[in-house]
């Protein structure tokens, strides 16, 4: 018996490996949107204003005329490839590190890119 | 565990060394944590009150004598000008992952919300005033103050 469990362990892994790829589509603000298992748009080009309202008030915010600036600034950054850090928010020029905390208090970066539809930053600083 | 669900609300990270590799590792952690949504305290005690030595914090170095993992047997790592020249490839690379110098890094962990004490008893130890300091520290801390701040659900303490 003992020689399976290896075989099982693999299994396992296969297992949630795939669960980890898994995309689903849920309806939000009346359309269906592609979303990964932490919530994240898969297709930017589903994203609309209405969308980035809906999940931003998933996330306890309401969002003003500021927020709408930082989240085209991302989106702009999106478009043309370029990794997005805490660092470069800074550097940005659209707004500080201590606004954008103000705007997205809880982890910034990742909620402010969740309501812009655009990936997870990979970035560690 | 109670209603928390083991969920980590606070990092308090004590950095003790001053050279370049172990500053670093303690500021992306603090910077992680934030980024991630929770909070970030960090205690700067013996030679890491370096890193927040304002004249000290622009030279910090890699150390070539006595890492391993630099690869280099440590007699040509303590000829003049190795670690120099270490920490100038490491920068180089640093950069190049678009990680701040100290300076910087500091600027960007304040205005993160990130608190930063110095330990009383070090700079009492190395003869600093709060003058020789980082500007924007939050304040000198007793590590019995530390302590006290590091109370309640959710807190874990780091040792650089």
């Amino acid at each position: 018996m003992i020689h399976l469990i290896p075989g099982n362990l693999f299994q396992l892994n296969l297992h949630t490996r795939k669960n980890k790829k898994a995309m689903s589509e849920r309806i939000i603000a009346g359309a269906p949107v592609n979303v990964n298992e932490e919530g994240f748009m898969t297709d930017f080009r589903q994203w609309n204003q209405t969308i980035g309202t809906e999940l931003a008030r998933e996330a306890d915010l309401t969002l003003s005329p500021r927020h709408w600036q930082v989240i085209e600034y991302l989106q702009t950054e999106y478009r043309n490839e370029v990794p997005l850090s805490i660092r470069k928010i800074g550097k940005s020029g659209v707004v500080d590190i201590k606004e954008f905390y103000q705007l997205f208090p809880n982890a910034p970066l990742k909620t402010a890119a969740k309501i812009a539809g655009i990936p997870k930053p990979a970035s560690c600083i | 565990m109670s209603d928390q669900n083991g969920k980590l609300k606070k990092m308090m990270i004590i950095l003790s060394k001053a050279t370049l590799d172990n500053v670093y590792a303690a500021f992306v952690l603090a910077n992680g944590a934030r980024m991630e949504g929770i909070d970030a305290e960090m205690f700067f005690t013996f030679f890491g009150l370096e890193a927040v030595h304002k004249e000290r914090l622009e030279h910090l170095h890699v150390a070539t004598v006595g890492n391993p993992a630099m690869h280099m047997p440590t007699m040509i790592g303590g000829l003049p000008g190795m670690e120099a020249f270490a920490t100038r490839m490491m920068k180089k690379e640093m950069e190049q992952l678009d990680m701040p110098e100290v300076l910087e890094f500091l600027d960007i962990l304040k205005a993160s919300g990130v608190k930063l004490w110095a330990c009383k008893l070090a700079m009492d130890m190395f003869h600093f005033k709060q003058d020789d300091l980082y500007e924007d520290l939050d304040g000198v801390l007793t590590v019995g103050d530390f302590y006290q701040r590091s109370s309640g659900e959710g807190v874990q303490m780091l040792f650089i």
